[in-house]
Protein backbone atom coordinates (compact mmCIF):
# COMPACT_ATOMS: atom_id res chain seq x y z
CA UNK A 1 0.00 0.00 0.00
CA UNK A 2 1.18 3.68 -0.14
CA UNK A 3 1.54 5.15 3.24
CA UNK A 4 2.87 2.97 5.90
CA UNK A 5 -0.07 2.65 8.45
CA UNK A 6 0.91 0.47 11.08
CA UNK A 7 -2.67 1.37 12.80
CA UNK A 8 -4.21 0.44 9.53
CA UNK A 9 -2.58 -2.97 9.20
CA UNK A 10 -3.27 -3.69 12.59
CA UNK A 11 -6.61 -3.15 12.30
CA UNK A 12 -6.81 -5.15 8.95
CA UNK A 13 -5.14 -8.14 10.78
CA UNK A 14 -7.45 -8.36 13.66
CA UNK A 15 -10.61 -7.99 10.98
CA UNK A 16 -9.15 -11.03 8.84
CA UNK A 17 -8.21 -13.15 12.29
CA UNK A 18 -11.64 -12.39 13.25
CA UNK A 19 -13.50 -13.28 9.77
CA UNK A 20 -10.75 -16.26 9.57
CA UNK A 21 -12.41 -17.13 12.87
CA UNK A 22 -15.72 -17.23 11.65
CA UNK A 23 -15.32 -18.79 8.71
CA UNK A 24 -13.64 -21.93 10.60
CA UNK A 25 -16.24 -21.86 13.19
CA UNK A 26 -18.66 -24.27 12.00
CA UNK A 27 -16.32 -27.13 11.26
CA UNK A 28 -14.51 -26.30 14.63
CA UNK A 29 -18.15 -27.13 16.11
CA UNK A 30 -18.34 -30.11 14.11
CA UNK A 31 -15.12 -31.43 15.15
CA UNK A 32 -16.23 -30.92 18.49
CA UNK A 33 -19.11 -32.69 18.66
CA UNK A 34 -17.72 -35.45 17.06
CA UNK A 35 -15.75 -36.28 19.79
CA UNK A 36 -18.51 -36.52 22.57
CA UNK A 37 -20.67 -39.29 24.08
CA UNK A 38 -24.62 -39.08 22.97
CA UNK A 39 -25.58 -38.07 26.05
CA UNK A 40 -24.05 -34.60 25.59
CA UNK A 41 -26.03 -33.25 23.52
CA UNK A 42 -29.10 -34.19 25.85
CA UNK A 43 -28.01 -31.65 28.32
CA UNK A 44 -27.98 -28.55 26.79
CA UNK A 45 -25.58 -26.17 24.78
CA UNK A 46 -23.11 -27.91 22.77
CA UNK A 47 -19.58 -27.71 24.28
CA UNK A 48 -16.69 -26.03 22.71
CA UNK A 49 -14.35 -28.32 24.00
CA UNK A 50 -12.95 -31.67 22.58
CA UNK A 51 -14.52 -34.64 25.13
CA UNK A 52 -13.21 -38.26 25.27
CA UNK A 53 -15.25 -40.14 22.17
CA UNK A 54 -13.73 -39.28 19.23
CA UNK A 55 -12.32 -42.81 18.02
CA UNK A 56 -15.40 -44.41 19.13
CA UNK A 57 -17.41 -42.60 17.45
CA UNK A 58 -15.64 -42.47 14.17
CA UNK A 59 -15.37 -46.38 14.42
CA UNK A 60 -18.98 -46.77 14.70
CA UNK A 61 -19.85 -44.37 11.77
CA UNK A 62 -16.95 -46.02 9.62
CA UNK A 63 -17.45 -49.56 10.27
CA UNK A 64 -20.87 -50.36 12.12
CA UNK A 65 -23.39 -47.43 10.31
CA UNK A 66 -26.75 -47.45 11.73
CA UNK A 67 -28.40 -50.17 10.73
CA UNK A 68 -31.63 -50.17 12.09
CA UNK A 69 -31.89 -46.34 11.12
CA UNK A 70 -31.12 -47.69 7.73
CA UNK A 71 -27.71 -45.85 7.24
CA UNK A 72 -25.08 -48.42 5.69
CA UNK A 73 -21.43 -47.89 7.29
CA UNK A 74 -19.89 -44.38 6.25
CA UNK A 75 -17.07 -47.04 4.74
CA UNK A 76 -18.67 -47.97 1.90
CA UNK A 77 -20.51 -44.52 1.02
CA UNK A 78 -17.13 -42.86 1.46
CA UNK A 79 -15.92 -45.36 -1.25
CA UNK A 80 -18.63 -44.94 -3.37
CA UNK A 81 -18.14 -40.99 -3.25
CA UNK A 82 -15.01 -41.58 -4.39
CA UNK A 83 -15.69 -43.42 -7.04
CA UNK A 84 -18.36 -41.16 -8.62
CA UNK A 85 -16.24 -37.96 -8.30
CA UNK A 86 -13.32 -39.76 -10.12
CA UNK A 87 -15.92 -41.20 -12.78
CA UNK A 88 -17.32 -37.92 -13.60
CA UNK A 89 -13.81 -36.17 -13.23
CA UNK A 90 -12.07 -38.34 -15.19
CA UNK A 91 -15.35 -38.40 -17.92
CA UNK A 92 -15.61 -34.97 -18.23
CA UNK A 93 -11.70 -34.58 -18.68
CA UNK A 94 -11.80 -36.95 -22.05
CA UNK A 95 -14.88 -35.72 -23.87
CA UNK A 96 -13.68 -32.38 -23.15
CA UNK A 97 -10.72 -33.01 -24.30
CA UNK A 98 -11.36 -35.17 -27.42
CA UNK A 99 -14.23 -32.99 -28.46
CA UNK A 100 -12.50 -29.53 -28.01
CA UNK A 101 -9.78 -31.13 -30.26
CA UNK A 102 -11.86 -31.99 -33.21
CA UNK A 103 -13.56 -28.29 -33.03
CA UNK A 104 -10.54 -26.15 -32.75
CA UNK A 105 -8.43 -28.50 -35.22
CA UNK A 106 -10.67 -29.36 -37.93
CA UNK A 107 -12.84 -27.69 -40.59
CA UNK A 108 -15.75 -30.25 -40.92
CA UNK A 109 -19.44 -30.13 -41.89
CA UNK A 110 -21.94 -29.23 -38.93
CA UNK A 111 -18.95 -28.16 -36.66
CA UNK A 112 -20.91 -24.89 -35.78
CA UNK A 113 -23.84 -26.85 -34.90
CA UNK A 114 -22.01 -29.23 -32.58
CA UNK A 115 -20.51 -26.62 -30.81
CA UNK A 116 -24.01 -24.85 -29.85
CA UNK A 117 -25.54 -28.68 -29.22
CA UNK A 118 -22.48 -28.82 -26.75
CA UNK A 119 -22.62 -24.97 -25.58
CA UNK A 120 -26.20 -25.32 -24.60
CA UNK A 121 -25.57 -27.12 -21.86
CA UNK A 122 -23.73 -24.34 -20.02
CA UNK A 123 -27.02 -23.00 -19.20
CA UNK A 124 -29.09 -25.62 -17.79
CA UNK A 125 -27.69 -27.67 -14.22
CA UNK A 126 -29.12 -30.95 -13.29
CA UNK A 127 -31.65 -29.73 -10.88
CA UNK A 128 -33.49 -27.66 -13.53
CA UNK A 129 -34.42 -30.83 -15.39
CA UNK A 130 -34.51 -32.91 -12.65
CA UNK A 131 -37.69 -34.99 -13.56
CA UNK A 132 -36.98 -35.73 -17.24
CA UNK A 133 -33.77 -36.71 -16.85
CA UNK A 134 -34.22 -39.21 -13.93
CA UNK A 135 -37.11 -40.46 -16.27
CA UNK A 136 -34.68 -41.18 -18.91
CA UNK A 137 -32.42 -42.62 -16.36
CA UNK A 138 -35.06 -45.02 -14.84
CA UNK A 139 -35.83 -45.83 -18.37
CA UNK A 140 -32.39 -47.12 -19.42
CA UNK A 141 -32.38 -48.68 -16.16
CA UNK A 142 -29.67 -46.90 -15.02
CA UNK A 143 -31.03 -46.59 -11.60
CA UNK A 144 -29.20 -47.92 -8.53
CA UNK A 145 -25.67 -48.08 -11.25
CA UNK A 146 -22.38 -46.23 -11.06
CA UNK A 147 -22.96 -45.42 -14.63
CA UNK A 148 -26.18 -43.93 -13.53
CA UNK A 149 -24.30 -42.09 -10.68
CA UNK A 150 -21.66 -40.24 -13.06
CA UNK A 151 -22.88 -40.63 -16.52
CA UNK A 152 -25.56 -37.90 -16.72
CA UNK A 153 -23.38 -35.66 -14.81
CA UNK A 154 -20.84 -35.82 -17.12
CA UNK A 155 -23.27 -33.83 -19.80
CA UNK A 156 -21.84 -30.07 -19.47
CA UNK A 157 -19.19 -28.02 -21.35
CA UNK A 158 -17.34 -26.23 -18.79
CA UNK A 159 -14.33 -28.20 -19.46
CA UNK A 160 -14.86 -28.38 -23.39
CA UNK A 161 -15.01 -24.42 -23.07
CA UNK A 162 -11.93 -24.09 -21.28
CA UNK A 163 -9.95 -26.55 -23.54
CA UNK A 164 -10.93 -24.48 -26.86
CA UNK A 165 -9.78 -21.64 -25.00
CA UNK A 166 -6.14 -22.78 -23.99
CA UNK A 167 -6.02 -24.66 -27.59
CA UNK A 168 -6.92 -21.35 -29.44
CA UNK A 169 -3.50 -19.88 -27.78
CA UNK A 170 -1.20 -22.89 -28.56
CA UNK A 171 1.31 -21.47 -31.30
CA UNK A 172 0.30 -22.24 -34.62
CA UNK A 173 3.77 -23.25 -35.80
CA UNK A 174 4.17 -26.63 -33.25
CA UNK A 175 0.93 -27.64 -35.46
CA UNK A 176 2.52 -27.06 -38.75
CA UNK A 177 6.04 -29.16 -37.48
CA UNK A 178 4.85 -31.62 -36.69
CA UNK A 179 2.94 -31.68 -40.00
CA UNK A 180 5.83 -31.16 -41.89
CA UNK A 181 7.60 -33.89 -39.65
CA UNK A 182 4.57 -36.61 -40.89
CA UNK A 183 2.86 -36.95 -37.70
CA UNK A 184 -1.11 -37.69 -38.18
CA UNK A 185 -3.68 -35.83 -36.02
CA UNK A 186 -3.90 -38.06 -32.99
CA UNK A 187 0.11 -38.31 -33.10
CA UNK A 188 0.30 -34.73 -32.64
CA UNK A 189 -2.87 -34.87 -30.10
CA UNK A 190 -0.99 -36.98 -27.61
CA UNK A 191 2.61 -36.33 -27.95
CA UNK A 192 2.27 -32.24 -28.32
CA UNK A 193 -1.18 -31.30 -27.02
CA UNK A 194 -1.87 -33.31 -24.30
CA UNK A 195 1.77 -32.62 -22.62
CA UNK A 196 1.27 -28.71 -23.55
CA UNK A 197 -2.48 -28.76 -21.24
CA UNK A 198 -1.34 -30.60 -18.54
CA UNK A 199 -0.91 -27.77 -16.10
CA UNK A 200 -4.83 -26.99 -17.55
CA UNK A 201 -6.20 -30.67 -16.74
CA UNK A 202 -4.75 -30.77 -13.11
CA UNK A 203 -6.38 -28.12 -12.48
CA UNK A 204 -9.71 -28.88 -13.95
CA UNK A 205 -9.61 -32.23 -12.34
CA UNK A 206 -9.45 -30.25 -8.37
CA UNK A 207 -12.32 -28.55 -9.73
CA UNK A 208 -14.72 -31.38 -11.25
CA UNK A 209 -13.17 -33.58 -8.28
CA UNK A 210 -15.25 -31.22 -5.74
CA UNK A 211 -17.83 -31.00 -7.84
CA UNK A 212 -18.76 -34.81 -8.03
CA UNK A 213 -17.88 -35.21 -4.46
CA UNK A 214 -19.96 -32.79 -3.31
CA UNK A 215 -23.17 -33.64 -5.53
CA UNK A 216 -26.62 -34.40 -3.44
CA UNK A 217 -29.83 -34.06 -5.37
CA UNK A 218 -28.82 -36.32 -8.26
CA UNK A 219 -27.84 -39.73 -5.70
CA UNK A 220 -30.21 -39.25 -3.07
CA UNK A 221 -32.87 -39.20 -6.62
CA UNK A 222 -31.47 -42.25 -8.30
CA UNK A 223 -30.18 -44.95 -5.35
CA UNK A 224 -32.76 -46.48 -3.16
CA UNK A 225 -30.14 -49.63 -2.82
CA UNK A 226 -28.00 -48.44 -0.11
CA UNK A 227 -25.14 -50.02 -1.52
CA UNK A 228 -25.09 -47.13 -3.97
CA UNK A 229 -25.20 -43.97 -1.25
CA UNK A 230 -22.78 -41.68 -1.23
CA UNK A 231 -22.05 -39.97 1.82
CA UNK A 232 -23.07 -35.89 1.04
CA UNK A 233 -26.59 -37.24 0.55
CA UNK A 234 -26.55 -40.11 3.37
CA UNK A 235 -26.25 -37.36 5.64
CA UNK A 236 -29.22 -36.73 4.93
CA UNK A 237 -30.58 -40.07 5.52
CA UNK A 238 -28.94 -39.61 9.21
CA UNK A 239 -30.31 -36.54 10.34
CA UNK A 240 -34.15 -37.14 8.90
CA UNK A 241 -34.73 -40.10 11.14
CA UNK A 242 -38.55 -39.19 12.34
CA UNK A 243 -39.30 -37.25 15.13
CA UNK A 244 -36.76 -37.45 17.30
CA UNK A 245 -33.11 -35.63 17.44
CA UNK A 246 -30.44 -36.71 14.89
CA UNK A 247 -27.64 -38.66 16.70
CA UNK A 248 -25.53 -35.66 16.56
CA UNK A 249 -22.23 -36.39 17.83
CA UNK A 250 -22.36 -39.69 15.00
CA UNK A 251 -23.91 -36.84 12.51
CA UNK A 252 -20.99 -34.65 13.55
CA UNK A 253 -18.24 -37.12 12.60
CA UNK A 254 -19.97 -37.99 9.12
CA UNK A 255 -19.79 -34.74 8.45
CA UNK A 256 -16.14 -34.44 9.04
CA UNK A 257 -15.79 -37.00 6.95
CA UNK A 258 -17.81 -36.57 4.29
CA UNK A 259 -15.88 -32.68 3.96
CA UNK A 260 -12.27 -33.53 4.40
CA UNK A 261 -11.68 -35.07 1.09
CA UNK A 262 -12.55 -32.05 -0.92
CA UNK A 263 -10.91 -29.94 1.78
CA UNK A 264 -7.66 -31.45 1.28
CA UNK A 265 -7.78 -31.37 -2.38
CA UNK A 266 -7.88 -27.67 -2.03
CA UNK A 267 -5.59 -27.27 0.61
CA UNK A 268 -3.13 -29.90 -1.26
CA UNK A 269 -3.25 -28.40 -4.74
CA UNK A 270 -4.73 -24.58 -4.04
CA UNK A 271 -2.51 -22.71 -6.93
CA UNK A 272 -4.01 -25.07 -9.04
CA UNK A 273 -7.54 -25.17 -8.00
CA UNK A 274 -7.21 -21.00 -8.05
CA UNK A 275 -6.04 -21.04 -11.38
CA UNK A 276 -8.78 -23.74 -12.91
CA UNK A 277 -11.66 -21.42 -11.14
CA UNK A 278 -10.62 -18.19 -12.34
CA UNK A 279 -10.01 -19.31 -16.09
CA UNK A 280 -13.59 -21.67 -16.02
CA UNK A 281 -15.89 -18.94 -14.98
CA UNK A 282 -13.66 -16.02 -17.08
CA UNK B 1 -16.15 -19.33 -35.29
CA UNK B 2 -12.61 -18.98 -34.91
CA UNK B 3 -10.40 -22.04 -36.09
CA UNK B 4 -7.01 -22.45 -36.72
CA UNK B 5 -5.53 -20.48 -39.80
CA UNK B 6 -3.98 -24.41 -40.54
CA UNK B 7 -6.01 -27.57 -39.94
CA UNK B 8 -5.95 -31.41 -40.33
CA UNK B 9 -7.75 -32.73 -42.82
CA UNK B 10 -11.30 -34.34 -42.08
CA UNK B 11 -12.86 -37.29 -42.88
CA UNK B 12 -14.55 -39.02 -40.14
CA UNK B 13 -12.17 -38.54 -37.56
CA UNK B 14 -13.52 -35.48 -36.26
CA UNK B 15 -17.05 -36.80 -35.79
CA UNK B 16 -15.26 -40.12 -33.84
CA UNK B 17 -13.69 -36.91 -31.78
CA UNK B 18 -16.68 -35.41 -31.27
CA UNK B 19 -19.04 -38.51 -30.71
CA UNK B 20 -19.30 -39.23 -27.04
CA UNK B 21 -19.79 -35.61 -25.97
CA UNK B 22 -22.25 -35.35 -28.35
CA UNK B 23 -24.02 -38.51 -27.48
CA UNK B 24 -24.14 -37.97 -24.14
CA UNK B 25 -25.32 -34.48 -24.44
CA UNK B 26 -28.38 -35.73 -26.66
CA UNK B 27 -29.43 -38.52 -24.22
CA UNK B 28 -28.77 -36.53 -21.00
CA UNK B 29 -29.50 -33.22 -21.62
CA UNK B 30 -31.41 -32.21 -25.56
CA UNK B 31 -33.69 -35.20 -24.09
CA UNK B 32 -34.67 -34.41 -21.12
CA UNK B 33 -34.69 -30.95 -21.66
CA UNK B 34 -37.36 -31.15 -24.55
CA UNK B 35 -39.10 -33.99 -22.26
CA UNK B 36 -39.39 -30.74 -19.96
CA UNK B 37 -41.30 -28.77 -22.28
CA UNK B 38 -43.23 -31.43 -23.99
CA UNK B 39 -44.66 -32.11 -20.63
CA UNK B 40 -45.42 -28.55 -19.62
CA UNK B 41 -48.54 -28.36 -22.07
CA UNK B 42 -49.54 -31.41 -20.94
CA UNK B 43 -51.59 -32.65 -17.59
CA UNK B 44 -52.03 -36.00 -16.28
CA UNK B 45 -54.82 -37.14 -14.18
CA UNK B 46 -53.91 -38.07 -10.12
CA UNK B 47 -53.72 -41.83 -11.08
CA UNK B 48 -51.78 -41.03 -14.49
CA UNK B 49 -54.08 -42.74 -16.69
CA UNK B 50 -54.73 -40.07 -19.08
CA UNK B 51 -52.93 -37.46 -20.33
CA UNK B 52 -54.27 -34.17 -21.88
CA UNK B 53 -53.11 -31.22 -23.70
CA UNK B 54 -53.68 -28.35 -22.64
CA UNK B 55 -51.83 -25.49 -23.79
CA UNK B 56 -50.16 -22.98 -21.37
CA UNK B 57 -53.00 -23.63 -18.95
CA UNK B 58 -50.14 -25.03 -16.55
CA UNK B 59 -48.35 -22.03 -16.97
CA UNK B 60 -51.14 -19.77 -16.32
CA UNK B 61 -52.39 -21.82 -13.27
CA UNK B 62 -48.89 -21.24 -11.73
CA UNK B 63 -48.68 -17.46 -12.09
CA UNK B 64 -51.97 -17.39 -10.05
CA UNK B 65 -51.02 -19.97 -7.81
CA UNK B 66 -50.50 -18.20 -4.18
CA UNK B 67 -47.96 -20.65 -3.30
CA UNK B 68 -45.90 -20.28 -6.56
CA UNK B 69 -45.84 -16.77 -5.76
CA UNK B 70 -45.17 -17.11 -2.67
CA UNK B 71 -41.63 -18.99 -3.93
CA UNK B 72 -41.07 -16.42 -6.32
CA UNK B 73 -40.94 -13.92 -3.76
CA UNK B 74 -38.98 -16.38 -1.24
CA UNK B 75 -36.41 -16.85 -4.12
CA UNK B 76 -35.63 -13.40 -4.90
CA UNK B 77 -35.21 -13.00 -0.91
CA UNK B 78 -32.79 -15.51 -0.73
CA UNK B 79 -30.82 -14.95 -3.40
CA UNK B 80 -30.49 -10.99 -2.37
CA UNK B 81 -29.71 -11.97 1.03
CA UNK B 82 -27.10 -14.51 -0.21
CA UNK B 83 -25.23 -12.56 -2.83
CA UNK B 84 -25.46 -9.38 -0.47
CA UNK B 85 -24.00 -11.10 2.45
CA UNK B 86 -21.63 -13.17 0.66
CA UNK B 87 -19.82 -10.37 -1.41
CA UNK B 88 -19.56 -7.84 1.17
CA UNK B 89 -17.92 -10.41 3.56
CA UNK B 90 -15.51 -11.29 0.69
CA UNK B 91 -14.95 -7.94 -0.80
CA UNK B 92 -14.03 -6.76 2.66
CA UNK B 93 -11.47 -9.61 3.38
CA UNK B 94 -9.99 -8.90 -0.01
CA UNK B 95 -8.96 -5.73 0.53
CA UNK B 96 -7.93 -6.72 4.09
CA UNK B 97 -5.82 -9.65 2.54
CA UNK B 98 -4.48 -7.26 -0.64
CA UNK B 99 -2.53 -4.77 1.96
CA UNK B 100 -0.60 -7.97 3.55
CA UNK B 101 2.15 -8.72 1.72
CA UNK B 102 4.14 -11.15 3.67
CA UNK B 103 0.57 -13.25 5.31
CA UNK B 104 -1.63 -12.69 2.02
CA UNK B 105 -0.95 -16.37 0.98
CA UNK B 106 -1.67 -17.92 4.33
CA UNK B 107 -4.65 -15.82 4.93
CA UNK B 108 -6.21 -16.78 1.46
CA UNK B 109 -5.47 -20.14 2.11
CA UNK B 110 -7.85 -19.98 5.36
CA UNK B 111 -10.48 -18.58 3.50
CA UNK B 112 -10.82 -20.79 0.14
CA UNK B 113 -11.17 -23.68 1.59
CA UNK B 114 -14.78 -23.67 2.13
CA UNK B 115 -15.43 -23.36 -1.39
CA UNK B 116 -14.86 -27.35 -0.62
CA UNK B 117 -18.00 -27.92 1.54
CA UNK B 118 -20.81 -29.66 -0.65
CA UNK B 119 -24.10 -27.30 -0.47
CA UNK B 120 -25.96 -30.04 1.64
CA UNK B 121 -22.82 -29.94 4.73
CA UNK B 122 -22.86 -26.53 4.82
CA UNK B 123 -26.35 -26.79 5.62
CA UNK B 124 -26.22 -29.21 8.29
CA UNK B 125 -23.50 -27.74 10.04
CA UNK B 126 -25.41 -24.29 10.53
CA UNK B 127 -28.22 -26.01 11.08
CA UNK B 128 -26.38 -27.44 14.07
CA UNK B 129 -25.22 -24.38 15.07
CA UNK B 130 -28.43 -22.77 15.05
CA UNK B 131 -30.47 -25.84 16.67
CA UNK B 132 -32.65 -24.17 19.50
CA UNK B 133 -32.56 -26.72 22.05
CA UNK B 134 -28.59 -27.62 21.84
CA UNK B 135 -27.13 -24.73 19.28
CA UNK B 136 -24.27 -22.11 20.27
CA UNK B 137 -25.93 -19.35 18.56
CA UNK B 138 -29.47 -19.37 20.11
CA UNK B 139 -27.72 -19.75 24.00
CA UNK B 140 -26.05 -16.66 22.50
CA UNK B 141 -28.95 -14.86 21.02
CA UNK B 142 -30.62 -15.47 24.55
CA UNK B 143 -28.18 -13.30 26.44
CA UNK B 144 -29.55 -10.41 23.99
CA UNK B 145 -33.33 -10.98 24.49
CA UNK B 146 -34.07 -12.89 21.26
CA UNK B 147 -35.44 -15.77 20.90
CA UNK B 148 -34.21 -18.24 17.78
CA UNK B 149 -36.33 -20.62 16.47
CA UNK B 150 -36.40 -21.75 12.78
CA UNK B 151 -39.08 -24.06 13.16
CA UNK B 152 -41.57 -21.84 13.88
CA UNK B 153 -40.17 -18.29 12.90
CA UNK B 154 -40.03 -17.53 9.54
CA UNK B 155 -37.48 -14.95 9.58
CA UNK B 156 -35.12 -17.42 11.47
CA UNK B 157 -35.40 -19.92 9.08
CA UNK B 158 -34.67 -17.57 6.59
CA UNK B 159 -31.78 -16.40 8.14
CA UNK B 160 -29.99 -19.73 8.98
CA UNK B 161 -30.51 -20.36 4.82
CA UNK B 162 -29.12 -17.29 3.84
CA UNK B 163 -26.09 -17.45 6.44
CA UNK B 164 -25.62 -21.03 5.48
CA UNK B 165 -25.47 -20.80 1.72
CA UNK B 166 -24.03 -17.13 1.81
CA UNK B 167 -21.07 -19.02 4.16
CA UNK B 168 -20.17 -21.73 1.45
CA UNK B 169 -19.87 -18.84 -1.29
CA UNK B 170 -17.79 -16.32 0.63
CA UNK B 171 -14.41 -17.85 -0.24
CA UNK B 172 -15.32 -18.02 -4.39
CA UNK B 173 -16.38 -14.08 -4.27
CA UNK B 174 -12.98 -13.81 -1.86
CA UNK B 175 -11.03 -15.23 -4.63
CA UNK B 176 -12.37 -13.14 -7.73
CA UNK B 177 -12.14 -10.24 -6.09
CA UNK B 178 -8.45 -10.65 -4.76
CA UNK B 179 -7.72 -10.91 -8.51
CA UNK B 180 -9.30 -7.77 -9.47
CA UNK B 181 -7.52 -5.89 -6.54
CA UNK B 182 -4.84 -7.67 -7.53
CA UNK B 183 -4.89 -6.15 -11.46
CA UNK B 184 -4.88 -2.88 -9.96
CA UNK B 185 -2.42 -0.67 -11.16
CA UNK B 186 -0.58 0.42 -7.96
CA UNK B 187 0.17 3.80 -9.74
CA UNK B 188 -3.33 5.41 -9.86
CA UNK B 189 -3.87 5.06 -6.19
CA UNK B 190 -0.23 6.11 -5.89
CA UNK B 191 -1.47 9.62 -7.82
CA UNK B 192 -4.47 9.67 -5.60
CA UNK B 193 -2.35 9.37 -2.49
CA UNK B 194 -0.12 12.21 -3.65
CA UNK B 195 -3.28 14.36 -4.56
CA UNK B 196 -4.56 14.30 -0.31
CA UNK B 197 -7.07 11.97 -0.93
CA UNK B 198 -7.61 9.75 2.13
CA UNK B 199 -8.14 5.97 2.19
CA UNK B 200 -11.52 5.89 2.25
CA UNK B 201 -12.03 8.46 -0.59
CA UNK B 202 -9.34 6.10 -2.75
CA UNK B 203 -11.08 3.53 -2.10
CA UNK B 204 -14.50 4.60 -3.43
CA UNK B 205 -13.71 6.97 -6.47
CA UNK B 206 -10.86 4.79 -7.64
CA UNK B 207 -10.37 0.81 -6.60
CA UNK B 208 -14.39 -0.05 -5.70
CA UNK B 209 -15.08 1.27 -9.92
CA UNK B 210 -12.24 -0.24 -11.02
CA UNK B 211 -13.55 -3.72 -9.82
CA UNK B 212 -16.73 -3.07 -11.30
CA UNK B 213 -17.17 -5.18 -14.19
CA UNK B 214 -16.07 -8.33 -11.53
CA UNK B 215 -18.66 -7.04 -9.12
CA UNK B 216 -21.07 -7.42 -11.54
CA UNK B 217 -19.54 -10.93 -12.89
CA UNK B 218 -20.03 -12.07 -9.36
CA UNK B 219 -23.85 -10.99 -8.94
CA UNK B 220 -24.80 -12.72 -11.88
CA UNK B 221 -22.94 -16.08 -10.91
CA UNK B 222 -23.96 -15.70 -7.08
CA UNK B 223 -27.44 -14.92 -7.80
CA UNK B 224 -27.26 -18.43 -10.10
CA UNK B 225 -25.64 -20.29 -7.12
CA UNK B 226 -28.54 -19.11 -4.75
CA UNK B 227 -31.36 -19.96 -7.17
CA UNK B 228 -29.99 -23.58 -8.22
CA UNK B 229 -26.94 -24.77 -6.19
CA UNK B 230 -28.45 -24.50 -2.75
CA UNK B 231 -30.79 -27.43 -3.34
CA UNK B 232 -28.91 -29.23 -0.60
CA UNK B 233 -28.80 -26.63 2.10
CA UNK B 234 -32.65 -26.71 1.96
CA UNK B 235 -33.30 -30.35 1.55
CA UNK B 236 -31.16 -30.98 4.59
CA UNK B 237 -32.62 -28.72 7.14
CA UNK B 238 -35.62 -26.34 6.46
CA UNK B 239 -37.14 -28.38 3.98
CA UNK B 240 -39.09 -25.56 2.66
CA UNK B 241 -40.75 -25.09 5.53
CA UNK B 242 -41.85 -23.58 8.15
CA UNK B 243 -45.18 -22.85 6.39
CA UNK B 244 -43.55 -22.46 2.99
CA UNK B 245 -40.75 -19.72 3.92
CA UNK B 246 -37.54 -21.41 2.64
CA UNK B 247 -39.67 -23.11 -0.19
CA UNK B 248 -37.19 -21.86 -3.11
CA UNK B 249 -38.42 -23.02 -6.84
CA UNK B 250 -35.79 -25.29 -7.09
CA UNK B 251 -37.05 -27.13 -3.96
CA UNK B 252 -40.45 -27.03 -5.10
CA UNK B 253 -39.83 -28.59 -8.88
CA UNK B 254 -38.50 -31.46 -6.81
CA UNK B 255 -41.42 -31.39 -3.88
CA UNK B 256 -44.03 -31.12 -6.80
CA UNK B 257 -42.08 -33.26 -9.46
CA UNK B 258 -40.63 -36.35 -6.87
CA UNK B 259 -43.01 -35.89 -3.82
CA UNK B 260 -46.32 -34.61 -5.03
CA UNK B 261 -46.16 -36.08 -8.66
CA UNK B 262 -47.84 -33.36 -10.27
CA UNK B 263 -45.50 -33.81 -13.12
CA UNK B 264 -47.32 -31.15 -15.46
CA UNK B 265 -46.65 -28.28 -12.91
CA UNK B 266 -43.22 -29.39 -12.05
CA UNK B 267 -42.76 -29.44 -15.75
CA UNK B 268 -44.02 -25.68 -15.97
CA UNK B 269 -42.03 -24.64 -13.48
CA UNK B 270 -38.76 -26.51 -14.79
CA UNK B 271 -39.54 -24.20 -18.03
CA UNK B 272 -39.97 -21.24 -15.97
CA UNK B 273 -36.24 -21.78 -14.31
CA UNK B 274 -34.76 -22.64 -17.79
CA UNK B 275 -35.56 -19.23 -19.04
CA UNK B 276 -34.10 -17.61 -16.21
CA UNK B 277 -30.65 -19.50 -16.32
CA UNK B 278 -30.99 -18.49 -20.05
CA UNK B 279 -31.21 -15.31 -19.66
CA UNK B 280 -28.56 -14.67 -16.58
CA UNK B 281 -26.21 -16.66 -18.59
CA UNK B 282 -26.75 -14.60 -22.20
CA UNK B 283 -26.23 -11.25 -19.76
CA UNK B 284 -22.87 -13.10 -18.25
CA UNK B 285 -21.83 -14.13 -21.92
CA UNK B 286 -22.39 -10.72 -22.71
CA UNK B 287 -20.17 -9.44 -19.72
CA UNK B 288 -17.54 -11.82 -20.78
CA UNK B 289 -17.33 -10.83 -24.87
CA UNK B 290 -17.26 -6.99 -23.27
CA UNK B 291 -14.34 -7.57 -21.03
CA UNK B 292 -12.41 -9.38 -23.64
CA UNK B 293 -12.67 -5.99 -25.69
CA UNK B 294 -11.16 -4.11 -22.96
Amino acid sequence: MVENNRWGNLLAHIILILGVAIVIFPVYVAIIASTHPSGTFLRGVMPLLPGPNALENYKTVIVEGRSRAGTPPIGGMLWNSFVMAMAITIGKLSISLLSAFAIVYFRFPFRIFFFWVIFLTLMLPVEVRILPTFQVVADLGMLNSFAGLSIPLIASATATFLFRQFFMTVPEELMEAARVDGAGPMKFFKDILMPLSITNIAALFVIMFIYGWNQYLWPLLITTDPEYYTIVMGIQRMVTGGDSEPLWHLVMATVVLAALPPILVILFMQRLFVKGLTETEK
Amino acid sequence: MQTKRMTFSSGWLPYALLAPQVIITLIFFIWPASQALYQSVLRQDIFGLRTEFVGLDNFARLLNDPLYLNSLNVTFWFSVGTTFLSMSVALLFAVMVNRMIRSRDSYTTFLVWPYAVAPAIAGVLWWFIFNPSIGIMPYMLKGFGYDWNHRSSSTDAMILIIVAAAWKQISYNFLFFLAGLQSIPQSLIEAAAIDGASRMKRFWTIVFPLLSPITFFLMVVNVVYAMFDTFGVIHATTEGGPAQATNILVYKVYRDGFVNLNLGSSAAQSVILMAIVVILTVIQFRYIERRVNY
